[in-house]
């Protein structure tokens, strides 16, 4: 009896303790990351730093180097390196270390650079892609890329990291085979890749979204912060950017880690309208908008001046509901560039030792060109996926045909 | 007095515990006590509540069905996907819907029966199963939201009622849910679901068909996850993390209401309760503006001292000899500490006198 009881008691705190576990780990991160982990002190946000703030916040302004109809391609402030040591003919085996396709981002993402791959293979460039998903685990890419290293008997790697720190080691390891290693979308802490592709970042993003929600709000206005999850740097970097400069325009901000649930959602814009007038509401992915804008719309009150993502289902109801609204963008045809890059080192061009791709978000003017070009696409596809002058454009996307 | 003392028992301290968090909530916003606000406060509580009552019937019959969550992410892709913005498909997707949910309950309890796999691994097995095929179907993204008419029975309701103001058809759909659960445990169903969670073998002997009543268990919980599912497309809308982690929280809520894991006692209305404890909880930290980095642990805390206070005062009780009240209502004063309305529940006619003193499942 007292066992039976004992047993009772112990698993019950076990499972408060999963249900918590469920709620803070959450490896499935909506957006990447771009730089390492800021550190520096001086403001309340540990997240903070001046330095990549400054850098981003100036490379929002630059008008990007490359082919004018080829945003993939296009590059700030680059500065390029000789790659002719690894000039070689022929078709080449790339080996993708991939972090996960565990998010709509990602996998949009995925879909695009596969068709990338078909082109390449097309024109002989690249003979084929050997791939493997992480799912999420450093400890499991650190396998894949040790795996690759050993017997995957590839001529380039591309590296998506899962996280920045963790990764370094590997990619290190990677680079000391001679051959050439391409880093994306996230960072590793060594400039020994011959590439590092990722769009301008966190802090970029935060000052866009702000920006606007300062011009259209007033001064002691209440802003809702709709954050996915704590901990991964550039998500951290967008809210720190954003928290920093509504302090400075005095903007009452309050931010909720909501994991992306719109269920989660909608009961914070619900329990905040209890409270008072909400004004605005900042989003760090745009996963769940539609969400907060429908508590919105079941409280009946005016619709609140709102910055989300680039995903379709946040653009079509930004469009339906006519509110006033910005998407900001990580620029999801990032996808594409590693490969193109790949082809381009083999042929012995310059590329940009860091990569810094375009990152303009969509406002009021474009949205309609967005949903007109993106017709057809599913919820969770993004508008600015970069991917009109691949084949089986735009059926793959549409019927989201993951390989 | 009476129910002074149902509130400090065990059993009821999940009661007490919601009014608790009911009347903090109330001082600290009084707009709450409106009750537009608090109809809206359990439409919101309703799919919770209602896999609860789910997991009550699994949980209680000895198992653990971990599916449910995945299975609401499963049928809410699929209203998406299937109704799209035609109104006609409303009501043929919904019946598509609950045969799905019954012949995932159903593929649930006969595994863990007739193959005797555990349940603990039968249903995360349905579980990736499940999320693995909405992500091969869906490519990760769902189509969109369905026509507006599946949604309403999640998102809408009857506006300028007298007295309660707004009447949300979740709140009716979790009334009809649970008063269908309050039937069945009064049915030899549920008094013979008690018995085999108490003790299999003991209701093998007294004739009662186990595989059957577990199985049943099962489809009752996904069911139950079906019918959430269908108000999750109304209230949230559709999205691949829509019932992520639900599972977790109605096992939670069903432990808040004092429901014994291995099974043998509970009570489906003390289970509900629990869901609107933790729910409550969640409200309350909107309400004081909790930082949001601290709010899972204050969260966790405030479940896990919930429930050692009910295990606490489970042994307290046992410690303190009281003849007269206990061994009535019940042969063993430490198993049946309830009050009476839930004892005479939660007790088979048939077992009284062998179920109790074989509950080493745990």
């Amino acid at each position: 009896m007292r066992r039976s009881l004992k047993i009772g008691t112990a698993a019950a705190a076990l499972i408060g303790l999963f249900a918590l576990a469920g709620c803070t780990t959450d490896p499935g991160v909506t957006a990447p990351s771009d730089e390492p982990s800021a550190s520096s002190g001086g403001t309340a946000n540990e997240w903070f730093d001046q330095a990549i703030y400054d850098k981003q916040f100036a490379e929002r302004s630059v008008i990007p180097q490359g082919p004018e109809d080829e945003v993939y391609l296009q590059h700030i402030n680059a500065e390029m390196v000789d790659t002719s040591a690894y000039a070689s003919p022929g078709a080449k085996k790339a080996c993708f270390a991939n972090a996960s396709i565990s998010n709509p981002w990602r996998q949009t993402g995925w879909i695009t650079m596969n068709q990338q791959l078909k082109v390449l293979q097309d024109s002989g460039a690249i003979s084929s892609m050997e791939t493997r998903d992480a799912q999420d685990s450093d400890d499991t890419q650190i396998a894949d890329i040790d795996y690759f290293i050993g017997e995957g008997n590839c001529d380039v790697f591309i590296i998506s990291p899962n996280s920045t720190a963790a990764m370094t080691p590997a990619v290190e390891r990677a680079c000391a085979t001679n051959k050439p290693v391409i880093v994306f979308d996230r960072g590793v802490e060594t400039d020994c890749p011959v590439t590092f592709i990722h769009p301008i970042g966190g802090f970029a993003w935060g000052i866009d979204t702000a920006e606007f929600l300062i011009e259209n709000l007033q001064k002691g206005d209440k802003v809702v912060g709709l954050r996915i999850l704590p901990g991964v740097d550039v998500l951290e970097q967008r809210w720190a950017a954003a928290e920093k400069l509504f302090a400075e325009a005095g903007i009452e901000a309050v931010d909720y880690f909501t994991g992306a649930d719109p269920a989660k959602i909608k009961s914070i814009i619900s329990d905040e309208l209890a409270k008072g007038d909400v004004k605005g509401v900042w989003m760090d992915a745009g996963d769940g908008a539609v969400a907060a804008i429908e508590a919105f719309e079941d409280a009946g009150v005016d619709y609140p001046v709102m910055t989300g993502e680039d995903e379709m289902s946040f653009l079509r109801k930004w469009k339906a509901t006519g509110l006033t609204g910005l998407a900001p963008v990580y620029s999801n045809f990032q996808w594409r560039t590693p490969l193109l890059a790949a082809a381009m080192i083999f042929k012995g061009e310059q590329v940009p030792k860091e990569w810094v791709l375009p990152q303009n978000p969509i406002t009021a003017e474009e949205v309609d060109r967005y949903l007109a070009e993106n017709e057809g696409m599913p919820d969770g596809h993004y508008a600015k996926f970069g991917g009109e002058n691949l084949p089986g454009y735009p059926q793959v996307w549409q019927q989201r045909i993951i390989p | 007095m009476n129910a002074l003392r149902t509130l400090i028992s065990p059993r009821g301290a999940v009661f007490l515990l919601l009014v608790i968090l009911l009347a903090a909530i109330i001082i600290l916003n009084p707009s709450f006590a409106e009750p537009g606000q608090f109809m809206r406060f359990i439409q919101r509580v309703a799919p919770v509540a209602i896999i609860a009552i789910g997991q009550y019937f699994v949980i209680v019959s000895g198992e653990f069905d971990l599916s449910q969550g995945s299975l609401i992410t499963a049928q809410v892709v699929i209203a998406g996907n299937l109704v799209g913005q035609d109104d006609s498909r409303t009501v043929p997707v919904m019946v598509l819907m609950f045969v799905f949910g019954a012949v995932i309950g159903l593929v649930n309890g006969l595994i863990t029966t007739l193959l005797r796999v555990p349940s603990f691994i039968v249903t995360v097995g349905m579980m990736l199963a499940l999320l693995g095929g909405i992500l091969w179907w869906t490519g990760g993204a769902a189509t969109g939201n369905p026509a507006d008419s599946f949604r309403n029975v999640g998102r809408g309701g009857i506006r300028d009622v007298p007295v309660i103001d707004y009447l949300p058809w979740s709140v009716l759909v979790l009334a009809a849910w649970l008063a269908l659960a309050i039937w069945v445990t009064k049915l030899p169903l549920g008094k013979q679901m008690i018995a085999v969670g108490d003790n299999p073998t003991a209701a093998r002997y007294a004739g009662v068909r186990t595989w059957w009543i577990t199985t049943q268990g099962f489809m009752i919980s996904s069911l139950s996850a079906t019918v959430a599912g269908i108000l999750l497309v109304g209230f949230a809308g559709v999205h691949p993390s829509v019932g992520r982690g639900y599972e977790f929280i109605a096992i939670t809520a069903v432990v808040l209401g004092g429901v014994v894991l291995g099974g043998g006692r509970g009570w489906v209305v003390a289970a509900v309760a629990g869901a609107f404890v933790l729910e409550s909880l969640f409200l309350l930290m909107n309400i004081i503006g909790v930082p949001s980095t601290l709010r899972d642990s204050v969260q966790g805390v405030i479940i896990i001292a919930a429930v050692a206070y009910a295990g606490v005062s489970f042994r307290t009780r046992r410690a303190r000899p009281r003849p007269a009240a206990s061994t009535q209502s019940s042969p063993d004063p430490g198993k049946e500490p309830a009050p009476p309305a839930a004892a005479a529940q939660s007790e088979s006619h048939v077992l009284r006198g062998e179920g109790s003193n074989a509950n080493q499942g745990g």
